[in-house]
């Protein structure tokens, strides 16, 4: 049997290596580099590792490992609260250091953009910016969709549990490619041209081009707007865990409104006042052939987003109501039975013994989306299969492009299921 | 003096339609909001549907009477369903899917007939019936029928085909994976598991660029596939991963025991396989199995992205034609309509095992 | 691997694989049916007709290389554009005919062969009329829809990036797609090779509303293509495809063949149609090969008009190709 295995093995080696040579097909990864000359339709800005960001990276990894030893050597028992100088040491650590060194090189943060003149590599990473995007758009909107859908199913309304249930056999039994030309095309044609579209005073255009909305213009007072949203976001979080020890402690909660809607005001506008206007508003403009500014969302992304979503969701719901369902009538009961009120129930007692059934299957549909997000294909967004087709295409590299491709997602499969896997880990069964 | 009191029946609002519908729709107060919004929503998408599909439609073959109606034109379809079956299938020859259609709805008849189940003759049938079905609707050879080459399958047809064989090819090729993963092995289980992991991780839609564009370079130059079946052994690798894990769960369900049990009666690895282990975890794995059969009968449509014509790409294939031009919604309402009724079916069937059989013994 | 392993020995029991030799002519003939790569649907280059029978004006040639051949059957295999050069790599064909552009990179990179040039094309450009524009020179910013894995993505790229116009591509894998997404509006201008252009508008929901703007962007020069390394295939296909060509410069057509064949007192038309002389004999093939080929498929002419030319949907003037006496392009090397 193994003399089998490796004599096939073998022989498949031997023979690609013969058909490539007398095909006189080159090899190799070589012409990655070389200059792609095609256009790719949308375009992510791929920050490049050297430079600023590198450092950035550098500092961000260095603060949390700091931070962590920080943590450990002030609170070795596990669980244990820090004090104040620690967090806030740590705070500083992981979140202020990077910040800063982020502001320091902001000049020195290379943002690549592809262009016809780049090279394939950077084609293949833009291809694969656009497929994480789109994943990770899907996981999170099937998710959210997948468990309003579930609460449907569950509730004690007789119409809303059955339109619940249409809508997971509906989706679940289409093909998920079927779904998504009837978003593009079916759903496309419905649109008005560009001369009739949708136009709310520029803030929302709405036309078979896509969906445009005001974009964001960063200017000079940017930094120092986003430093102040982040010093607020981490102040308020102290805030809370300081008005939740007080309530574990004396069984009545410290002031948290005040002070939070104080701080993620307040900083801000602080900043708004010192530094000037942070962001002005692009609005979509009419131009000639199309709306130019702002930011748009094409057809093909839309289609691909919603399209998934709403595939995923149809599973994701069936895999959240068996988890709640999974949660035993006594539980709940028991619950009750303590004086909590409902969303307490819920929080408490049923969503943690729930999760628990709950991230496996939920891990693979996540997996699902993001291999699903290659159907891309089909209606014309370019995402890394996409534009990987392309190069194979035009370079001829077809064993390569495969290999690549295979590659690459078994990463992002294995990453994924690392993560949630760790996940898992923590909010498992823990015997004590 | 005991006084007799008439049995008082509870008040007509909970009892009945009018109780039914209090209970479930109105109360309390939001959940009447929340029937309310439901219905909103279902009279909102499903009037314009119905008003498309049923009132304005038309079913004429004629095109120019079904352009004066806003509705769908049935009659695109009543003209095309010979082409969403079989797509480019030669019209003299349609018979034969047919024929060979006719023939499995027979077998599988009789093997629904309880007193005929498990006679041998039965069994050779079901043997037969692929080698039989290939050869109806491929010809040439000593059938005596024209050869129509497998590039002219399509429609439903092709659809079925390709998941049919993909499932009953995948299902050898899972059980042996499944076993090199549980077996201790030297080189086959860790094969087993990157093979499994290998193909789990990646989309459909890679490995069928790989069969179609980089699997004949792995191969001597003399020994050459065609692009259906090419298609096939795509699928079929993909979903033998599935399949195996579905398998393994199956193993790892029984109790040690049984395991131990065999091996005290002195039976050999594959008996011991044949006879105790694979009988009890195939039952327990059925449900799943068909999952997965759905999934295979759903990613059939990938084929397209390589170039067949599938039941899918059969949409735009007779959208093109100048005489139904761009009746893309009757298409794709019509093909949606054959995969729900197929996947729903056998997710019905699904259920069906499900509650038949009886978990086995832990 | 073992999967594969599998599915390859079930396969071989359909008994579908073929067992060839190194010398592609060989292969042929032991098959008894040529291997040709085409398009699934191009009007007048490879469409079914009524019959389910291909037909076209890449798939002629390749019937053109089989009577040569004297091989009695054509196995047509439909291929998308990503598909068709690692097809014929592969071996999965023998011969490419496809309106697959001869490039310098495909020449020589990829281990392949253009035999002639069959058909001088360019890309076009089409618009709606409703959008007022008549030059391609106005596209600054418009919305492209195109077909990905051709040179015609990179010619297009090319073309707006010398004017210094901007745009925006939207790719499909397929045509029928890219014609779909034009017809709903999605994009300002479809764009492919001219000859294809005529064909997709008569495709459109309303082909009257669509012009086709003057420019050519790009040089197309489409022919037939083989595996590079095997020079006594690759010559067949060539003097094969020239045949027709000369055949028409000196009036030979499916009609008069077997007539001029007995009668004609021009030299050059006794060697080419295989008279007098060792000339298909040198090629590895019989004397009878020529007049053969032109009475299954007649001239350049013939096989441009029948698909093509006017009364066609395509309707393409010969402009570019019509024969070098009349100022076109289409030249052949003497038979000598």
């Amino acid at each position: 049997m193994l003399g089998g295995f490796l004599w096939l093995a073998a022989s498949m080696y031997r023979n690609t290596l013969e058909n490539l040579r007398t095909r006189g097909i080159g090899s190799g990864f070589g012409f990655l580099r070389s200059e792609a000359g095609f256009r790719i339709g949308e375009v992510t800005g791929l920050p490049l590792p050297q430079g600023g960001f590198l450092y950035f990276l550098l500092s961000l990894a260095a603060g949390l490992l700091l931070s962590r030893l920080v943590a450990r050597r002030l609170a070795p028992g596990r669980g244990g609260p820090l004090p104040g100088k620690g967090l806030a040491a740590c705070l500083a650590l992981s979140v202020g250091l990077p910040l800063l060194v982020l502001y320091a090189f902001r000049h020195s943060v290379e943002i690549v953009r592809y262009s016809e003149s780049s090279s394939y590599l950077v084609a293949l990473a833009t291809g694969l910016a656009n497929t994480f995007k789109v994943a990770a758009l899907g996981c999170a909107g099937s998710t959210v969709l997948g468990l309003l859908v579930a609460l449907g199913r569950l509730s004690p309304n007789w119409l809303l549990g059955t339109l619940c249930r249409w809508y997971v056999e509906l989706n679940r039994n289409l093909p998920v490619l079927l779904q998504l030309f009837f978003w593009y095309f079916i759903v496309l044609r419905g649109l008005p041209g560009v001369a009739q579209s949708i136009d709310l005073g520029g803030w929302l255009v709405l036309n078979n081009r896509g969906l445009f909305l005001p974009a964001l213009v960063p200017r000079e007072g940017a930094w120092l707007f986003c430093g102040a949203v982040a010093a607020a976001l981490c102040g308020v979080w102290v805030v809370l865990r300081r008005s939740r020890r007080m309530w574990e402690e004396t069984g009545r909660p410290g002031r948290r409104a005040l002070p939070g809607a104080l701080l993620l005001l307040g900083l801000p506008a602080l900043a708004w006042l010192a530094g000037g206007t942070p962001f002005s508003l692009d609005f979509p403009v009419l131009q000639g052939f199309n709306y130019k500014g702002g930011t748009g969302l094409t057809p093909e992304f839309t289609a691909l987003v919603v399209g998934l979503t709403v595939y995923i969701s149809a599973f994701n719901a069936e895999i959240i109501r068996a988890g709640i369902e999974s949660v035993s009538r006594g539980q709940r009961e028991a619950a009750r039975a303590l004086a909590m009120n409902e969303r307490q129930v819920m929080r408490v007692v049923i969503l943690p013994q729930a999760m628990r059934v709950i991230v496996p299957p939920l891990t693979s549909e996540y997996l699902a989306v993001v291999k699903n997000s290659s159907l891309a294909v089909g209606i014309g967004y370019p995402d890394f299969v996409s534009v990987g087709g392309t190069i194979l295409n035009q370079s001829g590299q077809a064993v390569e492009i495969v290999g690549i491709w295979m590659g690459v997602f078994l990463c992002i499969s294995l990453c994924i299921s690392f993560c949630m896997n760790v996940y898992n880990a923590r909010i498992a069964l823990v015997e004590r | 003096m005991a006084v007799d009191i008439p049995d008082r029946l509870p008040p007509a609002t909970s009892v009945g339609v009018l109780g039914w519908v209090r209970r479930n729709l109105l109360c309390p107060w939001y959940n009447a909001l929340l029937s309310a919004a439901t219905a909103f929503l279902i009279a909102k998408a499903a009037a314009p549907f119905w008003n498309w599909a049923v009132t304005n439609a038309t079913i004429t073959l004629d095109p120019a009477v079904a352009k004066r109606h806003t509705g769908a034109a049935w009659g695109f379809i009543r003209e095309m369903w010979p082409v969403f079956m079989t797509g480019i299938y030669p019209a003299e020859e349609r018979w034969r899917p047919l024929l060979a259609l006719c023939a499995v709805l027979a077998v599988a008849g009789l093997t629904c007939v309880r007193r005929l189940r498990g006679a041998g003759w039965l069994r050779a049938l079901w043997l037969t019936t692929p080698v039989l079905v290939f050869a109806c609707i491929r010809g040439g050879g000593i059938t005596g029928l024209p050869e129509v080459g497998t590039h002219y399958w399509g429609g439903l047809m092709l659809t079925l085909l390709l998941s049919v064989v993909a499932m009953v090819a995948a299902f050898p090729v899972s059980v042996l994976l499944a076993l090199g993963r549980t077996s201790d092995m030297p080189v086959a289980r860790p094969f087993c598991v990157a093979y499994i992991e290998l193909v789990r991780g990646v989309p459909l839609i890679t490995i069928l660029f790989m069969a179609s564009v980089v699997l004949p370079l792995f191969l001597p130059s003399d020994l050459d596939l065609d692009k259906v079946l090419r298609a096939m052994a795509g699928i079929t690798m993909f979903f033998s991963a599935y399949l195996a894990e579905n398998i393994r769960g199956g193993l790892q369900g029984l109790s040690r025991g049984q395991y131990e049990a065999a091996d005290a009666l002195g039976m050999g690895y594959w008996t011991k396989m044949r006879v105790v282990i694979l009988p009890q975890a195939l039952r327990i794995v059925i449900p799943p199995m068909v999952n997965n059969f759905i999934g295979i009968l759903k990613d059939t449509s990938l084929v397209g992205i390589v170039g067949l014509v599938d039941l899918l790409q059969v949409a735009f294939a007779t959208t093109s034609n100048p005489k139904w031009f761009g009746r893309l919604a009757e298409a794709y309402t019509f093909i949606a309509f054959w995969y729900w009724v197929l996947c729903y079916g056998l997710s019905g069937c699904s259920r069906y095992l499900e509650r038949r059989i009886p978990s086995a013994g832990k | 691997m073992r999967s594969v392993f599998i599915t390859l020995a079930a396969a071989g029991i359909l008994a579908l694989s073929s067992l060839a030799q190194a010398g592609t002519l060989q292969d042929v003939r032991k098959n008894g049916f040529l291997k040709c790569g085409t398009h699934i649907e191009n009007p007048g280059f490879s469409a079914l007709d009524a019959n389910g029978q291909r037909i076209g004006f890449d798939v002629d040639f390749c019937r053109a290389v089989a009577a040569a051949i004297n091989v009695p059957e054509v196995k047509y295999t439909p291929l998308t554009s990503k598909e068709r050069l690692p097809a014929l790599q592969s071996g999965e064909i023998d011969l490419l005919s496809r309106t697959t552009t001869y490039t310098m990179s495909r020449d020589a990179n990829m281990g392949l062969d253009f035999t002639n040039i069959t058909l001088y094309d360019g890309q076009g450009l089409m618009v709606r009329k409703s959008s007022g524009i008549t030059s391609a020179r106005q596209l600054d910013g418009a919305t492209v829809c195109l077909q990905t894995g051709s040179t015609t993505e990179l010619n297009v790229a090319d073309y707006f990036r010398r004017n210094g116009m901007n745009y925006t591509p939207v790719v499909f894998d397929k045509q029928p797609d890219v014609r779909a997404a034009y017809d709903a509006g999605r994009c300002d201008v479809h764009t492919t090779d001219v000859s294809g252009l005529a064909a997709q508008r008569s495709l459109m929901k309303n082909p009257e509303e669509h012009v086709i703007l003057p420019e050519l962007i790009s040089k197309e020069p489409l022919g037939p293509v083989v595996r590079h390394g095997d020079n006594q295939w690759g010559d067949i296909v060539r003097w094969t495809v020239w045949l027709t060509m000369a055949a028409e410069e000196y009036g030979v057509t499916a009609e008069n063949a077997d007539k001029l064949f007995a009668e004609s007192p021009d030299p050059e038309i006794q060697r080419m149609l295989g008279k007098t002389g060792t000339l298909w004999q040198d090629l590895g093939l019989d004397a009878g090969a020529p007049v053969r080929v032109l009475k299954l498929v007649g001239n350049y002419g013939q096989i441009f008009g029948r698909n093509l030319g006017p009364g066609t949907p395509v309707n393409l003037p010969r402009g570019y190709n019509e024969q070098w006496t009349k100022g076109g392009l289409i030249y052949a090397p003497p038979f000598r």
